[in-house]
C-alpha cells in the first residue's frame, strides 16, 4: 500500500475507544450500526417462521382433501404467515437496511436520534413476541386483512385477535418513529456537496418509504383501534347491526394496505439502482429519472387503495377512478425497470452473486407487475380477485420482488456488515434454488386461480389438474425454502471463514465503502466532500492522480491507524 | 387439434361458456393476456440480451451513459398509450359485462318487474326491465336462495332453497347479494365475477344461462373456519322444469306451514296457549 507517499485519500479510521462487548452492550445500544444488525437478525428469524408457516400450508395443499392440519390451524397458519412476512420481516427488515446504511451512505456518524432508534427496535421486538405469544393460546385466524364481522367478537372472540391488534400498533409505532427518524437524518445529515440530486437511490428509496410510513401507518393504527373497542368496549364502528360499516374496515385498512405495498418494495427498487451500477460498471441509466418515478409511486399509492375492495359494495365511480389511477401507477414502475435494463445495457456485467439476485428481481418483478395490470382491469379482477392468481401476483412482488432485493442487499452488503466475504458458490447456489422455487410455486398459482380456486381454503376437491397444480407449487415451495437455507448456511459459515472483504471489494459507488469493514463506532473520522452521486468513483479517481498508481485493489486490508486524509 | 388448442387456451384464461358476462370478461382478459405477453417477451428479452451480450469480457469497457431523455420520454409515453388502449378497450367491453340483456322468447315467462324487494341505483336491469330476481344471502356455511312469489302479503313465504340455486336457461336471473353474518363473496366462475355478500350493504349482478346444466362455485371471501366448504351451485334448467320446480317448492312450503298452523292450533287448544297476546 502507497501509506508513505503522498497522502492518500483512502479509508480512515481507528479506534477511537474502545467498543463495548457482551450482551449489556447490545440491549443498551444506540448505535445506528447494532440496531441495524439486531434488526436484520430479529427480522430474519421471523422472516424463517413466517416460511415454515408457508411449507406448513403447502404440504396441506399437495393433496386434494388432505387433512394434514385443521381448518382452524390452516386459518391460523395463514393469519400467521401473511401478518408475520408484512409487519415482522420486510417492513422492518427495510428498517434494519436502512438503520444500518443511511448513515453510513450520506456521511453521517449516526441517526439524528439515536435512543428514539432504540426505541423502535425494542418496539417492534416487544410486537413480535406479543404476536407470537398468542401461539401458545389461541392464534389469530381471520386473515392478514382481519375483516369484520368476522374479526369481531361476535365470530372471532379468542384472544388472538387482539394479539394482532397489538401486533400492528406495536411494529405501526416502531415503524412511524423508525420513518421521522430516516427522514430527519436525511433530511439533516448529509455530507457537504450531498444535494438531493446527489442522493444514492437507496436513500431516495428510503426517504419515500418513511414518508409512505408517515402517512400511512397512523390509518392502520386508528382503524385497529376501532376494532379493539368494538371487540372490548361496546362500541359499534363496524357493527352493521348498530350503524357500522364493515366496508369502512376495508377502505381504512386498504387505505394503509396499498401504500404498505410501496412501504415494501421501494426500498428494494432503491438497493437494485445501487447494486446494478456496481456489476455494469456503468452509471445508473436515468438517475433523475429513477428518483421521480420512486415520488411519483408514492403519492399515486395513496390514490389506488380501493382496487382491492373492486367485489365490494362501491359505487362504479370509485371502480373507474380506481382502475385508472392504477394503470397511472404502472408506468412510472414500468420506467423503473427499462431504466434498470438501460443500466446494464452496453456495461460490462459482472456475474457475482448481489447482480444475480437484482437481475433475477428484474425478470421475478416483472411478472408480479404485469399480472397487477389485469388485476387493475376491474372487470377482469371479478373474476380473480380473492383467487390464487392474487396469491401468485402478490407473492411475485413480494418474494420476487422485496425478498429477492433483500437477499441482494444481504450479498452485496454482508461484507461491509461483518468484514468477510460470503461464498460466492453457496450463493450462486441459493440464488437458482430461490429464482426456480420462485417460479415453480408461484407462476402455476395463476393457472390454479384461473381454474376457480378461491385462496384461504384448506383444502379442494381435485376438479381438472387441481392436485397436479398444487403438487407442483408445494415441491416449488420447498426449492425454495432450500435456497434460502443455502444462504444461512452461507452467512454462518462466512463469519468465521469468508474472505477478508477490505473497505471496498465491490468497488463501489457510494460512501459506506469509504470506512472499514466494519466500520468503527463513529463511522468515519473525516467526511469527504461529495462532488457526484458517486463518491467513491470520484475518490478512487482521485486516488490513481495522486498516487499515480491504480486505485487499492478490492481485498486491501486498511490497518487501523493508517493514513487519515479528507479529501 | 382444435380441443388441444381451446384446451391449452383454457389454461391460460378465466372459466366461461355459463353466461355472456362471462364471456366478455374472459374476452377482456384474453386482449390483456395479448398485450401483456408481447410486453413481458420484449422486456424478459431485452434483460436477458443485456446480460449475456455485455457480461464482462478481458478488454470489454463499459459506456459511459446517465441517460437519454428522448427515449426515456419515449418508453414513458408509449407505456401510457398501452394502457390508455387498455381503458379504452375495458370501456368498450364494459356495457356487456355490466348490464344484463333481455331474456330470450323462450326464457321463462315469471321473470318480471316484480318480486323487486329493494330499488338501488347500482343495480342494473334488462332494457325491458324485467328479469327473475332472486336474492342470495350468504351464512356461515351456507348460501340460501329466495325466489320471488312470496305467497303473503309482506313477502313471507317466499320459496327458497339451500346450496343450489335452480334457474330457468335463457332468461336472464338478477341477484341481489347479503350477508346475515360477516362478509362473504358470491361466485360461479362460469357465470361471471365475484360479488362480496356484506352484512348491512346489498350488491349486485345478473347471469342469463343458455345451455341447461350444474355451474359450480364456492365463497370466495374468507368467512370462518367452514369457508373451503360453503359450496354454491346453480342449476339451469328449462323453464317449464323451473316453473315446475317452482309450483313445487311453493306448495310444498305452503303444506308445510298449513300443517305447521294446524300443529299449533293444536297445541294452543291443548294448553289454553294462544288465547291471550303475548302468554
Amino acid at each position: 500500500m502507497a501509506t508513505t507517499l503522498a497522502p492518500v485519500p483512502q479509508v480512515t479510521t481507528h479506534a477511537v475507544q474502545r467498543e463495548a462487548r457482551g450482551w449489556t452492550s447490545w440491549i443498551t445500544t444506540t448505535d445506528h450500526k447494532r440496531i441495524g444488525i439486531m434488526y436484520m437478525v430479529t427480522t430474519f428469524a421471523f422472516f424463517c417462521l413466517g416460511g415454515v408457516e408457508a411449507l406448513l400450508m403447502r404440504l396441506q395443499l399437495g393433496a386434494p382433501d388432505n387433512t394434514l392440519v385443521t381448518p382452524q390451524t390452516y386459518n391460523q397458519l395463514f393469519t400467521m404467515h401473511g401478518s408475520t412476512m408484512v409487519f415482522l420481516f420486510v417492513v422492518p427488515m427495510m428498517a434494519g437496511l436502512a438503520n444500518y446504511f443511511v448513515p453510513l451512505m450520506i456521511g453521517a456518524r449516526d441517526m439524528a436520534f439515536p435512543r428514539l432508534n432504540a426505541l423502535s427496535y425494542w418496539l417492534l421486538l416487544a410486537g413480535g413476541i406479543v404476536f407470537y405469544a398468542s401461539i401458545f393460546w389461541n392464534p389469530p385466524e381471520a386473515g392478514w386483512t382481519s375483516y369484520p364481522p368476522l374479526s369481531s367478537s361476535a365470530f372471532t372472540p379468542a384472544g388472538g385477535q387482539d394479539a394482532w391488534i397489538y401486533l400492528i400498533h406495536l411494529t405501526g409505532i416502531s415503524s412511524i418513529l423508525g420513518a421521522i427518524n430516516f427522514y430527519a437524518t436525511i433530511a439533516n445529515m448529509r455530507a457537504r456537496g450531498m444535494s438531493w440530486g446527489r442522493l444514492p437511490l437507496f436513500i431516495w428509496g428510503i426517504l419515500t418509504y418513511s414518508v409512505l410510513i408517515i402517512f400511512a401507518m397512523p390509518v392502520i393504527a386508528a382503524a385497529v383501534t376501532m376494532l379493539l373497542t368494538d371487540r372490548h368496549f361496546g362500541t359499534h364502528f363496524f357493527d352493521p347491526a348498530n350503524g357500522g360499516s364493515p366496508v369502512l374496515w376495508q377502505n381504512l385498512f386498504w387505505f394503509f394496505g396499498h401504500p404498505e405495498v410501496y412501504i415494501m418494495i421501494l426500498p428494494g427498487f432503491g438497493v437494485v439502482s445501487e447494486i446494478l451500477p456496481v456489476f455494469a460498471r456503468k452509471p445508473i441509466f436515468g438517475y433523475k429519472a429513477i428518483a421521480a418515478a420512486t415520488v411519483a409511486i408514492a403519492f399515486l399509492g395513496f390514490l389506488t387503495w380501493a382496487h382491492h375492495m373492486f367485489t365490494a359494495p362501491i359505487p362504479e365511480a370509485v371502480l373507474v377512478f380506481v382502475m385508472l389511477s392504477s394503470f397511472l401507477i404502472a408506468v412510472p414502475t414500468g420506467v423503473k425497470i427499462l431504466n434498470w435494463i438501460a443500466t446494464l445495457w452496453r456495461g460490462t456485467v459482472e456475474f457475482k452473486t448481489p447482480l444475480l439476485f437484482s437481475a433475477g428481481f428484474i425478470a421475478l418483478f416483472l411478472i408480479g407487475g404485469i399480472s397487477g395490470v389485469f388485476l387493475a382491469v376491474f372487470p377482469v379482477d371479478w373474476q380473480l380477485n380473492e383467487t390464487y392468481f392474487v396469491v401468485a401476483h402478490l407473492h411475485f412482488v413480494l418474494v420476487g420482488g422485496s425478498v429477492m432485493t433483500i437477499f441482494a442487499a444481504i450479498y452485496y452488503w454482508f461484507p461491509k456488515i461483518t468484514g468477510r466475504m460470503l461464498s460466492e458458490g453457496l450463493g450462486k447456489l441459493s440464488f437458482w434454488l430461490m429464482f426456480v422455487g420462485i417460479l415453480a410455486t408461484f407462476l402455476i398459482q395463476h393457472v390454479i386461480g384461473l381454474d376457480g380456486l378461491p385462496r384461504r381454503v384448506y383444502e379442494y376437491d381435485n376438479v381438472g389438474n387441481l392436485e397436479l397444480y398444487n403438487q407442483i407449487s408445494t415441491v416449488g415451495s420447498f426449492i425454495l425454502g432450500l435456497g434460502v437455507l443455502v444462504t444461512i448456511v452461507n452467512v454462518a459459515r462466512s463469519l468465521k471463514l469468508g474472505v477478508i472483504a477490505g473497505p471496498d471489494p465491490w468497488k463501489a459507488n457510494t460512501l459506506e465503502w469509504f470506512t472499514s469493514s466494519p466500520p468503527p463506532a463513529n463511522n468515519f473520522d473525516t467526511v469527504p466532500q461529495v462532488r457526484s452521486v458517486e463518491p467513491m468513483k470520484d475518490i478512487r479517481r482521485e486516488v490513481e492522480r495522486r498516487t499515480g498508481a491504480a486505485a487499492p485493489v478490492s481485498g486491501a486490508v486498511v490497518p487501523a491507524g493508517a493514513t487519515q486524509v479528507g479529501l | 387439434m382444435g380441443h388441444l388448442v381451446s384446451a391449452t387456451l383454457a389454461f391460460f384464461t378465466p372459466q366461461s361458456g355459463g353466461s355472456s358476462n362471462a364471456d366478455q370478461i374472459d374476452s377482456l382478459y384474453k386482449i390483456t393476456l395479448v398485450i401483456a405477453l408481447v410486453i413481458f417477451a420484449l422486456v424478459e428479452a431485452a434483460l436477458l440480451y443485456a446480460l449475456i451480450k455485455f457480461r464482462a469480457r478481458k478488454g470489454a469497457v463499459p459506456a459511459l451513459i446517465r441517460g437519454n431523455t428522448r427515449l426515456e420520454v419515449g418508453w414513458t409515453v408509449g407505456a401510457a398509450v398501452v394502457l390508455l388502449a387498455l381503458a379504452i378497450v375495458t370501456f368498450a367491453k364494459l356495457s356487456s359485462i355490466q348490464n344484463p340483456p333481455n331474456s330470450s322468447a323462450e326464457g321463462d315467462k315469471l321473470a318480471g318487474g316484480g318480486g323487486l324487494l329493494y330499488a338501488s341505483s347500482e343495480r342494473k336491469l334488462p332494457p325491458d326491465g324485467k328479469s327473475l330476481n332472486i336474492k342470495v344471502i350468504g351464512r356461515q356455511y351456507i348460501w340460501q336462495y329466495v325466489y320471488p312469489g312470496a305467497s303473503e302479503p309482506d313477502g313471507l313465504g317466499a320459496p327458497y332453497s339451500y346450496e343450489e340455486m335452480v334457474v330457468p336457461t335463457h332468461t336472464t336471473v338478477t341477484l341481489d347479494i347479503v350477508s346475515s353474518d360477516v362478509v362473504h363473496s358470491w361466485w360461479v366462475p362460469k357465470l361471471g365475477g365475484k360479488f362480496q355478500a356484506v352484512p348491512g350493504y346489498h350488491n349486485y349482478t345478473w347471469f342469463k344461462v343458455e345451455k341447461p346444466g350444474i355451474y359450480r362455485g364456492q365463497c370466495a371471501a374468507l368467512c370462518g373456519r367452514g369457508h373451503a366448504r360453503m359450496i354454491a351451485t346453480v342449476k339451469a334448467v328449462p323453464p317449464a322444469q323451473f316453473d315446475q320446480w317452482l309450483e313445487y317448492q311453493k306448495k310444498e312450503l305452503s303444506e308445510a306451514n298449513q300443517q305447521a298452523k294446524a300443529e299449533r292450533a293444536k297445541l294452543n287448544s291443548q294448553t289454553g296457549a294462544g288465547q291471550v297476546e303475548n302468554p
